[in-house]
């Protein structure tokens, strides 16, 4: 507890022990509080999924704060805390925008440019036009009653009303899975037409400041003018930035641990001068993000980059949700409230229509450009999705009374149109996507086939259209890669970051190496990668599919449709449609499994932005799987004709490096017996830096890495090997099965690799994880499946050890 | 038949996935493409252009199998019934995706090819009896003279009521 001095008289003369000093902290205590607060029912709201599931956070947050500042204001009857312009712009804004900036997938962005910048700035000029115009119009008639505003002012409303808000867009397409175009152009939409909304406001809060009298057509123009240099002038300041900052963290690298710092000193920086400048401080930070993403990435450490992500994603998403809940606390403020239902509701009314026709037109015209098309489903939810939020709401409330002598219905109305598009349409939008979606795959249930088929050719199609260069801005795309690699990498990044120069490298790495060691032996210490399945299939273990059981098959499917919600629900209506027709248990549980565990096409899964999460699992696991087994495949064909061919010149550069004693020991070579001169046990001891001749430079960084990879998973499945009590280790007593097992694997090898290897070349090979290949057979049960299986991918080598494994 | 800017853009694109040889691409070449190593049948299409038993393909080639993916105009349906079929019919759009299936080229998706596809497809979650009875249930569905096995015709009628239009079709090669 505290005391308090002795007594009031005496409080000045003597030593106070403990005193309350509240005054003192007030401030930052109460900041503290606020964001501790926010956090909490943050929680809160995690805990009922199911509330979370049909209300979108931002609207739980809003409601929560409308709460709370009743019971401030029912406390004290004064609206103590609002949010003001300086706090949100300041503070609140930047770490956002900044987060969408670092976050966004460029190679998207830039393809869709064109499109995004035609929605962002025709779009929110039509929009804060034609609403700014109707309003006055419907004025004119009267029925708003008297208000005390004029032509400008009407204009300067429906241009802060006019944007679409990032923060609020983003809250809600994060419930709603779209596809990725649709995503990135509403994303961008609502980040690009910043630069519109400033100038709008600016020039209209002027034109309103000096009086409708003195708005002559130089100041039209002049407005005209400023757009063009408010956004070209923060897009610059932002690239500069990023210059500097990728430039800066080229050189961090004893200075690791404050390395994060500079990231968010450096962007806030750009966002500052930008308002400094009073150019768009949106657009700069953005494109600081933008621009600096891949150098930094590249330059710092991989702690460093942790850090960086998660600290964004922190601020982003405290600063999101502080913004709502003061949004809805700010509400509580009976002074600013007026109320003209006629303006409310028109406002609402004319920014909806509008926006709806706003997004045909401009789709209509966007089609005929662009090479993907944006059918109605998208258009529906880009224009539903055309939320209006905090940024609005910060714009009103920097209005001058003086000045604008509405602002307090402006201010009540843009309130109104906050809640209703975050609430309203937040809850609605979600439903609604589902049921468009549903009505277009309605009708019939789909045939395995056709699923099955249909899949192959989504994997098709986007094979073909990484194969021919989608979209048509790669002209632009190829000369600023080349630009990028001549210059800008020599000034940006470290000199160890330009040399893992190959893509396929990047990737490489980026599903780390380690990832693939624990993958394979989780597998193994499972017993099998085939057990490997998500909690919610463990019913299906138990599942006889010789006799089926009507009711237990019938609750595990049930059990699992409620537990897939989401994008695998809508396959579930025509599952449940078919199981109710067919009564084929076995039938539905093939659709189902298919279903469930079909890899998805890259349009679908790409997950590409999350405030509240760093997207990771699910879809590097696919992608994991898959890139493991076509680097082995792609490794064995080219080890066959590369070592086949090429022989002679590889074995003397590879043998003189020796990667030390561990690997020796663990590396391919059964026992002493194998005469040391065989190439291939070389093959599998790499350095990073090996020089192999120019011309071959791609593949072989290629190999090298890929033989990093591929050692790794010979060393683990060596490693088990060695604990089998069947013990094969030396494929020198498997040799003679080997022939007779390659005779009949060829047909299937050979379909594989086109370029058949020599003979000679294969049976050269018994070391490579190829090879451990062939020894599974011996241990294999009599399933005739496996055999074609192992063809395709040592995922499979795991499975054979237990061949009595029942795996129903 | 394609644009002139279209042959030109896709001109560009070959060579840009040539590094340095400036002639036909090999294989290594498309493997550089990222991409295509997280897509499930990405080897098999990248084997898909080239013709039987060859390592190079030049640009005519390239052309010839992205030809297969180009939209189906309308006024084009009607047009010649006479002359060739054009790469990018239904059929052909069908027959290359069947192509990729039928490894060993005898007109026929049997049991074991469809598995192996289907093991490309589903990952390691699945086990092996699991996707044996998917397999079975599948060529069930198709098959029409009962010999365990997808013949392109059968295929072709399993899919009637998908849009292969639409979903084999790159509006990029108009």
């Amino acid at each position: 507890g505290q005391r308090s001095s002795e007594s009031p008289k005496n409080s000045n003369q003597s030593f106070a022990i403990v005193s309350f000093k509240w005054d003192h902290v007030k401030e930052p205590y109460i900041i503290a509080l606020w964001i501790l607060v926010a956090s909490l029912a943050k929680i809160a709201f995690h805990l009922s999924h199911k509330v979370t599931r049909v209300v979108p956070e931002s609207a739980l947050l809003i409601v929560l704060g409308l709460f709370l500042g009743g019971i401030v204001w029912a406390a004290d009857h004064i609206a103590s805390f609002s949010l003001t312009p300086t706090v949100f712009f300041f503070y609140l804004l930047p770490p956002i925008v900044l987060d969408a900036g670092y976050f966004m997938p460029n190679r998207l962005f830039f393809g869709n440019l064109g499109s995004i910048l035609l929605y962002a700035v025709i779009g929110t000029v039509w929009n804060a036009a034609t609403t700014g115009l109707s309003l006055y119009g419907v004025y004119l008639t009267g029925i708003m009653g008297k208000l005390n505003s004029g032509l400008l002012d009407f204009l300067l409303f429906g241009s802060l009303i006019a944007a679409v808000d990032p923060v609020a867009v983003l809250a809600v397409f994060e419930e709603v899975h779209v596809n990725e175009v649709l995503f990135i152009i509403v994303f961008g939409e609502s980040l690009l037409n910043d630069a519109v909304t400033v100038v709008l406001y600016n020039v209209f809060e002027s034109f309103v400041a000096i009086g409708p009298m003195n708005v002559t057509g130089i100041e039209c123009l002049k407005g005209i003018v400023s757009f063009f240099v408010v956004s070209l002038g923060g897009t610059l300041v932002g690239i500069f930035f990023a210059f500097l900052l990728s430039l800066v963290s080229r050189f961090t690298k004893h200075v690791r641990i404050i390395e994060p710092g500079f990231v968010f000193i450096i962007s806030y920086l750009s966002y500052l001068t930008a308002e400094m400048l009073s150019l768009s401080a949106i657009l700069a930070i953005t494109f600081c993000g933008i621009c600096c993403q891949k150098y930094v990435k590249a330059n710092i450490s991989e702690q460093s980059s942790t850090t960086v992500r998660y600290t964004m994603k922190m601020m982003a998403s405290g600063a999101e949700t502080i913004i709502f809940m003061f949004l809805g606390i700010s509400a509580v403020d009976p002074d600013i409230w007026t109320w003209n239902t006629a303006f409310i509701l028109l406002t609402l009314v004319f920014i909806s229509v509008y926006r709806v026709i706003g997004v045909i037109i401009q789709t209509w015209i966007l089609n005929r450009y662009r090479t993907v098309q944006l059918e109605i489903i998208d258009q529906v939810v880009m224009s539903y999705g055309g939320l209006r939020g905090a940024v609005a709401f910060a714009l009103v409330a920097l209005l001058d009374g003086d000045k604008v002598k509405d602002r307090n219905l402006f201010v009540s109305t843009t309130i109104i149109v906050v809640f209703f598009t975050v609430i309203f349409q937040g809850l609605t939008i979600k439903p609604l996507v589902q049921w468009l979606k549903v009505k277009k795959t309605e009708h019939r249930e789909p045939k395995l086939n056709e699923k099955l088929h249909g899949r192959a050719f989504d994997h098709i199609l986007s094979a073909i259209e990484d194969i021919s260069g989608q979209i048509g801005h790669h002209y632009l795309r190829d000369k600023w890669s080349n630009f990028d690699r001549k210059f800008l990498r020599k000034i940006l990044m470290r000199r160890s970051a330009q040399k893992s120069r190959d893509q396929i490298l990047n990737v490489f790495h980026e599903l780390n190496l380690k990832d693939a060691i624990s993958y394979v032996a989780e597998g193994e210490r499972r017993g099998s990668l085939a057990f490997i399945r998500s909690p919610s299939t463990d019913n299906m273990v138990n599942v006889d599919f010789s006799t089926p059981l009507p009711s237990a098959v019938e609750s595990s499917v049930s059990y699992l449709l409620r537990e897939k919600a989401g994008p695998v629900c809508l396959d579930m209506q025509a599952l449940e449609q078919r199981r109710k027709s067919i009564r084929d248990t076995e039938d539905t549980l093939a659709h189902h499994t298919l279903q469930q565990y079909l890899y998805k096409p890259r349009q679908e899964h790409k997950h590409l932005y999350s405030r509240h999460e760093i997207m990771h699992s699910e879809d590097d696991k696919q992608d994991k799987e898959i890139f493991h087994r076509t680097m082995r495949k792609r490794l064995e064909s080219f080890k066959s004709t590369k070592l086949g061919i090429n022989h002679s010149k590889k074995l003397n550069k590879i043998h003189k490096r020796d990667r030390g004693q561990k690997r020796r020991n663990s590396s391919v070579i059964p026992n002493g017996n194998i005469p040391s001169e065989n190439p291939v046990q070389d093959f599998t001891l790499k350095e990073k830096d090996l020089e192999f001749s120019e011309s071959e430079e791609n593949n072989d960084y290629e190999t090298l890495h890929l033989g990093k990879g591929v050692d790794f998973l010979a060393n683990v499945t060596k490693q088990n090997f060695t604990d089998t009590p069947a013990g094969i280790d030396n494929p020198v007593f498997s040799a003679d099965d080997d022939q007779s097992i390659y005779t009949k694997f060829s047909p299937w090898l050979s379909s594989e690799d086109t370029v058949v290897p020599s003979q000679r070349a294969r049976l050269q090979l018994p070391y490579s994880p190829n090879n451990f290949r062939r020894l599974t057979p011996i241990r294999l049960s009599n399933k005739s499946t496996d055999s074609f299986l192992l063809a395709d991918g040592p995922e499979d080598r795991p499975r054979s050890f237990l061949p009595e494994s029942t795996h129903m | 038949s394609v644009s002139h800017s279209q042959i030109t853009r896709l001109y560009s694109r070959f060579t840009s996935l040539d590094k340095g040889e400036n002639g036909p691409l090999s294989r290594e070449d498309f493997q550089r493409i990222p991409e295509l190593a997280i897509n499930p049948l990405g080897d098999r299409i990248i084997n898909a252009f080239f013709p039987e038993g060859e390592d190079q393909v030049n640009f005519r080639g390239f052309m010839r199998t992205l030809a297969h993916f180009r939209p189906i105009e309308d006024n084009e349906k009607s047009k010649d019934q006479n002359g060739p079929e054009p790469l990018n019919s239904r059929s052909n759009k069908l027959h290359f995706a069947f192509r990729l299936y039928d490894l060993d080229k005898d007109d026929k998706i049997s049991r074991d090819e469809l598995l192996q596809v289907l093991r490309m497809m589903v990952g390691v979650n699945i086990s092996d009896e699991q996707l044996g009875s998917i397999a079975d249930r599948t060529i069930q569905e198709a098959d029409q003279d009962g010999d365990s096995a997808i013949s392109f015709a059968e295929f072709v009628k399993v899919l009637e009521k998908v849009d292969v239009e639409q979903k084999m079709s790159i509006r990029f090669l108009h």
